[in-house]
């Protein structure tokens, strides 16, 4: 049963993914403004622009320009970027394993913070404390990672400047590494300093994504708690004596925790499409701050590709949670 | 025949109390009291922008450049919020980037709100094949990142306010259509919807005089929520410099030169983003108070 529904909902993935490539290819064709016009210098004759444009293949017909580059996206080839001259594959795959460190980060410290403050605001049921989490968290729900990243700014680089501002590591340290995940491996090989450098230089960054993830788990996983509290299961472990934390944390959480899974999930989409701002506002060298630039500058292949590893992400993201939830909750096994 | 729906309406709810009056409610709710209170304000300020500003938002001082503002040392009178790096006014810049930011709040919101609503009441109304092509077509949009999609869709229109109203529109209709179409499924399975169908109305008739005006509470409040979204939309794709040109000023095009200059002048940042801060939050607990008091659902 599972696995029928895994297949189908991966097969419409691969449609959609079809769709979004064929839109975004369009797209980028029919209107005025190509990568030529923005590379080339001013004196450049009309001889010149045709020889570029016949170089990087932008000549040919729509048709046989969408043939050669589906052609080789299917062997695994997405073209070469135009204005950083290197394939496409390549600077994607030195470029994401920032993005993903950072995204996953976000999305644990979203989940802890989010999840603590769900429990405490429901241990705190029916007082002021009550009252001041619910307050302040309906206006932190309203503040988007934007406003998140650069108020972090002026908290941790002006008022009290304790945090790098812009980068991913000190360049000094950046050596010797042997795969792009420089957190992941630093903490694996036992670099204690550079994995610290790493994370300061993640924490502004990791926060501004991190925080409106963690207001919207607030917000449902505190209302679900609140309604698993009042059920027979938690008043028959509250008269076997056992304490109100205990009983938030084994009885409540686990049954509570169902909707605020899958709605995390949704969110960690939107956490991932948040860092094209929030990389760019961080100077991060991911895959989003390379999209706003592979944007400006009309890299046709580079967005192409960009777009499709997107689409994909939120795919994988999307079966991902289906299938935890799935397995959480025998209930739904069948649905 | 209008009678019949409204007697229909009206005769399952009038058992209990009356309860008060949609404006009774309204004018009851702190959200929407606080939240409408400073859009107003807002809108007031914005239109008034020439005559409110203490200064010329673009006149450039380079005598006065990077003034702290009052209160710190070294203020200028004159300057309550200070200068930026060019010397020119902050408050007076803020007050006037308040225009950009409404303007690409209530047309690219409202436009999204029209085109997404038409489409949902179809899809929910109509269901099978036109339901089926329309919720295609919406998952299709939400595979994008929204923000990625928005920069895409401008740097191929090029830069500027119709762009950026036109990208937000594209990429946020689907929030009104998918909940529209799911309210409209659910209106169309009530009884009032059967007996207008039985005393022979017109699907069209059906579509937008009985089940559209039930719908519309839904629509208000996501409508104001989408304000406050288009309204950082527009701030984030002026701090990427594709949205106005840069000698008008908005909140986003502000911070990001703030964000250069952040070290030696913060105020150049803060005050945008207090005011974005404070807009977005206006809208949304307008938004959010809008809800509450509107629904029928959640009133209690």
């Amino acid at each position: 049963m599972l696995l029928a529904v895994v297949v189908n909902r991966m097969a419409v993935a691969l449609l959609t993914l079809a769709g979004v490539a064929v839109v975004v290819f369009v797209l980028l064709r029919v209107v005025p403004g190509d990568p030529i016009a923005m590379m080339i210098s001013p004196g450049a004759s009309a001889a010149d622009i045709a020889a570029l444009k016949a170089h990087y293949g932008l000549d040919a017909p729509l048709l046989t320009q969408f043939w050669i580059w589906t052609k080789g996206v299917v062997a695994g080839d997405f073209g070469t970027s135009i204005t950083l001259h290197v394939y496409v594959t390549e600077v994607l795959a030195s470029r994401l394993p920032a993005t993903l460190e950072l995204a996953i980060s976000a999305l644990v410290v979203a989940i802890a913070l989010g999840g603590g403050v769900a429990v405490a605001g429901t241990l705190l049921r029916r007082t002021a404390g009550e009252t001041v989490i619910d307050g302040l968290n309906s206006i932190l729900l309203a503040v988007p990672d934007f406003i998140w990243a650069l108020a972090l700014v002026l908290l941790f680089a002006v008022a009290i400047p304790v945090l790098p501002l812009t980068g991913r590591i000190d360049p000094a340290l950046a050596e010797g590494f042997a795969t792009k995940f420089y957190l992941a491996e630093s903490i694996l090989t036992g670099r204690l300093a550079v994995a610290g450098n790493i994370l300061s230089h993640m924490t502004m960054p990791t926060l501004a994504l991190a925080l409106p993830l963690a207001a919207v788990i607030v917000r449902l996983l505190k209302q679900s708690l609140k309604e698993a509290m009042v059920q027979d299961y938690v008043l028959l472990a509250r008269i076997k004596g056992f304490r109100e934390l205990r009983l938030v944390l084994q009885e409540a959480l686990r049954n509570a925790v169902g909707p605020t899974l899958a709605l995390t999930g949704v969110q960690f989409t939107f956490l991932i499409g948040g860092t094209v701002i929030v990389e760019r506002i961080f100077a991060y060298p991911g895959i989003g701050n390379l999209a706003i630039d592979a944007v400006i500058n009309r890299d046709f292949p580079l967005i192409q590709g960009l777009v499709l590893l997107f689409g994909l992400i939120f795919i994988l993201i999307n079966i991902g949670v289906d299938l935890t939830v799935a397995t959480l909750n025998p209930r739904l096994r069948h649905a | 025949m209008e009678h019949w729906s409204a007697t229909l309406a009206t005769s399952t709810t009038d058992t209990g109390p009356q309860p008060p009056s949609v404006a009774a409610r309204l004018a009851g709710d702190p959200k929407v009291v606080c939240g409408g209170g400073f859009i107003l304000f807002l809108i007031i300020i914005a239109i008034a922008a020439p005559l409110v500003a203490p200064q010329d938002p673009l006149a450039q001082n380079l005598l006065m450049a990077t003034v702290p503002p009052a209160g710190f040392a070294e203020a200028e009178p004159g300057y309550l919020l200070g200068t930026d790096g060019l010397g020119r006014d902050v408050l007076s810049r803020v007050i006037l980037g308040a225009r950009v930011s409404l303007t690409v709040a209530f047309v690219a919101a409202g436009l999204a709100c029209l085109i997404g609503s038409l489409l949902g009441l179809l899809a929910g109304f109509l269901g099978d094949r036109a339901d089926a092509v329309i919720s295609r077509l919406v998952d299709i949009w939400m595979a994008f990142p929204p923000v990625l999609l928005s920069i895409l869709l401008v740097a191929v229109l090029g830069a500027g306010l119709h762009s950026v109203i036109i990208a937000i529109v594209v990429i946020d209709w689907t929030r009104f259509c998918r909940v529209v179409r799911i309210e409209t499924m659910a209106q169309s399975q009530m009884d009032y919807v059967a007996a207008a169908r039985t005393i022979g109305f017109s699907r069209p008739a059906i579509l937008f005089r009985e089940i559209l005006p039930n719908v519309v509470p839904v629509l208000i409040a996501l409508l104001t929520l989408e304000m406050g979204i288009a309204v950082v939309v527009e701030a984030i794709l002026s701090f990427v410099g594709l949205s106005v040109s840069s000698d008008t000023p908005t909140w986003g095009g502000m911070i990001a030169e703030g964000r250069q200059i952040v070290h030696e002048g913060w105020w150049v940042l803060a005050a945008p983003l207090v005011a974005l801060f404070a807009t977005v939050v206006a809208f949304n607990q307008l938004g959010d108070g809008l809800a509450r008091s509107l629904d029928p659902v959640l009133r209690r």
